[in-house]
């Protein structure tokens, strides 16, 4: 398989020294860790915000560190978690004082390891609290997860409680914010084709052409369902009918909608499923507040896409339209 | 332990130090020599890491700890769990590490029958929070929680010596070891196999197991005493390879 890398033990140190080189300006590197941190961090009189997980989701997670979203990210190895003590680094590094919000991705090596950083960070004074995010309505348990996993909805998590730490609310009012995010939204992918991790050079699982994976997750772990392959508007129905299903919504209500491409999707293809998701929306009497469609949380060079939708109220429209100035989103 | 009171708190602490020291040595030339068995066990109901993880993890601590000049036990202690952490990664180094930086903590005053109990049950307390756990789920606990009982039980209650109620702890391990062979995992990785995962030993019982049984013959050695008699009705692990035991055909039983 081919790849643009040099050596896989080298793919996460390369990738986030060509991301400082990119932005030099924003990010800055820990020294002798994989932590990118605001190069203005931190900030003080604001909460910050924290977040890490596995590497190959890019801009997931540390594309999303600037104005009004993360403070800092650690990334692990290729779908693996940070270590502990890199967690604790980045809580070290990114508290002003105020207190910091770890948005905990529900996966049981992510979990682990920010608790037991949390943990220690906490035997230093530093206050810290957290948030899961299991926004997942494919599963209930999975091959890395006790409950629901999370997935794309983590960037609305660290899109609404960035904008209210930036704001000025202390951690409880932030904390707060991510909750409301996390009860409100649901997400769930299909896969067209495996991805292929830099380690393994070859694909996670064997796909036929003519067969696709619904409920995937985003490590290449096989989805619940694997069925023919379909055209883009039934893809779209079989996933946002298990969103809305899963959300139970009342007629009326105002949803933000994210297509997320997997790594390997053309745009094109993200915009045709935005199309029918739009239209499916409204036939179940539901408003359309916002509809963002790009490559948000991927699984390296899956093809396939995932739809999150969620719930907003007034107070969640005001923090998704706050200004936010990161290298993978800007709000203005 | 009455024969410490001519000695100087300042000799006690540095012998305890020490004590930790060569206890950890020896825990990372075991994990090392059981890399192979370890990751094979892994490799039936997991991810086939345990085994290099923990050797890699371990032969870091014992260089970390080796560096320390003239440390306290519960120095090594925090500085070997430190190690852990960073170098093990996975689910594995928050329990075996994050619960070992908790856990020394308890050492603060030095290694006494007193403060080993209190840093078995906050070691467990840690792993069992952190991992969601309990007896039964096929996980590390399933070896630990015995030991940790059974050697609070024995200093506490049986009034044993120390060296004799760890004994008798690493018995009780062995015990749990045996018991996740059977059982079906409800925790880890392994649990997503569902019935799958009955008739497999489960890799971190088992490397909970050797960690125990170093500490017991470095803890005999420096008392200048022999490592007591194992209990004869204990019953032991019932196969080097649960792969054959098991029948499962895809397991690679061959090592190397």
């Amino acid at each position: 398989m081919k790849k643009l890398i040099n050596d896989p033990d080298d793919v996460v140190d390369e990738m986030l020294d060509g991301m400082t080189a990119a932005h030099p300006d924003r990010l800055r590197r820990l020294p002798d860790t994989q932590v990118l941190v605001r190069d203005d961090g931190p900030v003080d009189d604001k909460v910050a915000l924290v977040t890490g997980g596995g590497s190959g989701h890019e801009p997931t997670h540390a594309g999303y560190i600037g104005d009004g979203m993360l403070d800092g990210a650690a990334a692990g190895d290729v779908f693996s978690s940070p270590t502990a003590d890199e967690f604790e680094e980045l809580i070290g590094a990114c508290d002003a004082g105020d207190g910091v919000l770890a948005i905990i991705k529900n996966y049981e090596g992510d979990v682990m390891n920010f608790e037991t950083a949390i943990e220690l960070a906490e035997m230093e004074g530093v206050e810290v609290e957290s948030v899961v995010v299991n926004d997942d309505v494919a599963v209930e348990d999975s091959l890395y997860t006790s409950g629901r996993r999370g997935v794309c909805g983590t960037i609305l998590v660290h899109k609404a409680a960035g904008a209210k730490a930036a704001q000025g609310a202390d951690l409880d009012e932030v904390k707060r914010v991510a909750e409301k995010v996390v009860d409100n939204v649901g997400t769930m992918g299909t896969a067209l084709t495996s991805c292929v991790t830099p380690e393994k050079g070859e694909p996670t699982f064997d796909l036929g052409d003519d067969e696709i994976e619904l409920g995937i997750g985003i490590h290449g772990e096989p989805g619940t369902e694997r069925t023919e392959a379909m055209p883009a508007d039934e893809v779209t129905e079989h996933l946002t009918e298990a969103v809305l299903d899963d959300l139970d919504l009342d007629e009326g209500q105002e949803v933000l909608t994210v297509v997320n491409g997997m790594g390997a999707t053309p745009q094109m293809e993200l915009f045709v499923l935005n199309r029918r998701l739009q239209e499916l929306l409204g036939e179940r009497g539901l408003e359309t507040y916002d509809a963002w469609v790009g490559d948000y949380m991927t699984s390296l060079d899956m093809a396939g896409a995932s739809i999150t939708v969620c719930a907003v109220d007034d107070e969640l429209k005001e923090l998704f339209d706050a200004p936010a100035d990161t290298p993978a989103l800007t709000v203005k | 332990m009455s024969d410490d009171d001519a000695a100087t708190d300042g000799d006690r602490a540095a012998d305890d130090g020490a004590a930790v020291v060569a206890a950890v040595e020896a825990v990372a030339e075991r994990i090392e020599a059981e890399r192979d068995h370890l990751t094979q066990l892994d490799s039936a109901i997991g991810d086939a890491d345990h085994g290099g993880n923990m050797a890699r993890g371990w032969a870091e601590a014992a260089d970390a700890a080796g560096d320390l000049d003239d440390p306290d036990a519960e120095t090594v202690a925090k500085t070997v769990g430190k190690t852990l952490m960073a170098e093990v990664g996975g689910a594995s180094g928050p329990l075996f590490g994050g619960s070992l930086v908790f856990a020394a903590g308890e050492l603060d005053e030095g290694i006494t029958p007193e403060t080993a109990v209190a840093f078995a049950e906050t070691y467990l307390e840690k792993v069992e929070d952190r991992g969601d756990a309990r007896v039964g789920d096929q996980t590390m606990v399933d070896a630990l929680t015995p030991a940790v009982h059974t050697f609070k039980k024995s200093i506490e209650v049986d009034d044993l010596p120390p060296i004799e109620a760890l004994a008798k702890a690493v018995d009780a391990a062995e015990r749990g070891v045996a018991f996740t062979v059977p059982i079906r995992a409800r925790k880890g990785r392994a649990s997503y196999l569902g019935w799958r995962s009955v008739g497999h030993q489960d890799p971190g019982a088992t490397s909970t197991l050797f960690i125990l049984e170093e500490v017991l013959d470095v803890a005999a050695d420096r008392l200048g005493v022999d490592v007591p008699e194992k209990d004869a009705t204990s019953p032991t692990i019932p196969d080097e390879d649960p792969d054959e035991a098991g029948g499962d055909p895809g397991a690679d039983s061959g090592g190397d």
